[in-house]
């Protein structure tokens, strides 16, 4: 298993585990009034979507596709990392971002949504781009 | 690879990248607001990134790699037709559903022509789960 595959699944089961957290923490909010879960759901849905399932299938689709070349079995390794630390970069930042933009926004929270969304827009372009000429017959 | 699988994990890199760039979309509306009738895109959001990306790329990677009938080479993958019609009625429902924004018929008739494709998919994949090289 390639190293960067280590990382996308490592990360992937943190996010497995923080949205399972973050589930918990949903529904004890409510009984004691601490605050509206509400602004969490957002979260929740893209740390299991996007960090649990999405990256973990990212892992899978950089460590088992056909190789690119013998050169470089993997094709474009930089793009890979990149495509990594842009999406967990994106995710992160929302996950600060987002709940504090719901409950009061501003213009600080509000440009850093505008980065992650770039951020992870960038990541899912750099990932199909790698991945893209691996989808084929061996 | 076998083509089938190619074409339907080549489906599903599209959806990924049209359902994150919606995705991006609204998040930066989130943050500084710029056409808030982005939102209306939620669905299709949804959509692409569930069905589109993630339910077809396993069925993608399942047919190319759970076991198949027979040790050596001609070894077949079972009914490979039956598989083709589950890829074109999963991309026609996803796009259907995708299309409910302006056809409110399009999401029942959508929705109906995925179950049909998952349906057919577990019926051909079926008999694929099983130890390699035992018989169906």
């Amino acid at each position: 298993m390639p190293t960067l595959t280590r990382w996308f699944i490592r990360t992937s089961f943190i996010c497995l585990v923080l949205a399972a957290m973050l589930a918990l923490l949903m529904a004890i909010l409510p009984m004691f009034n601490f605050g509206n879960a509400g602004n969490l759901s957002v979260i929740y849905i893209h740390l299991f979507v996007l960090g649990w399932l999405t990256e973990l299938a990212f892992g899978v689709v950089y460590w088992m596709f056909p190789k690119y070349s013998a050169e470089k079995p993997r094709g474009h390794g930089a793009l890979g990392w990149w495509t990594y630390a842009l999406l967990n970069l994106g995710l992160l930042l929302r996950a600060i971002a987002e709940p504090s933009n719901a409950s009061h926004p501003n213009s600080v929270s509000g440009w850093v949504l505008v980065l992650s969304a770039l951020l992870q827009f960038l990541a899912g372009l750099f990932f199909v781009i790698n991945s893209w000429s691996r989808v084929r017959g061996r | 690879m076998p083509r089938l699988s190619i074409w339907f994990i080549r489906a599903s890199l599209i959806y990924l990248l049209a359902g994150f760039t919606l995705g991006a979309l609204m998040l930066a509306q989130d943050g500084v607001s710029y056409y808030p009738a982005i939102y209306r895109a939620l669905p299709v959001h949804m959509e692409f990134l569930l069905v589109g990306w993630l339910v077809q790329l396993a069925m993608g990677m399942a047919f190319w790699m759970f076991p198949r009938f027979g040790w050596a080479l001609p070894y077949s993958r079972g009914n490979q037709t039956l598989i083709w019609w589950s890829f074109f009625l999963l991309n026609t429902g996803v796009l259907l559903v995708a299309s409910q924004l302006w056809l409110p018929l399009a999401l029942l008739i959508g929705r109906t022509l995925e179950i049909g494709a998952v349906i057919i998919f577990v019926v051909g994949l079926w008999s694929r789960i099983k130890p390699h090289g035992a018989p169906a």
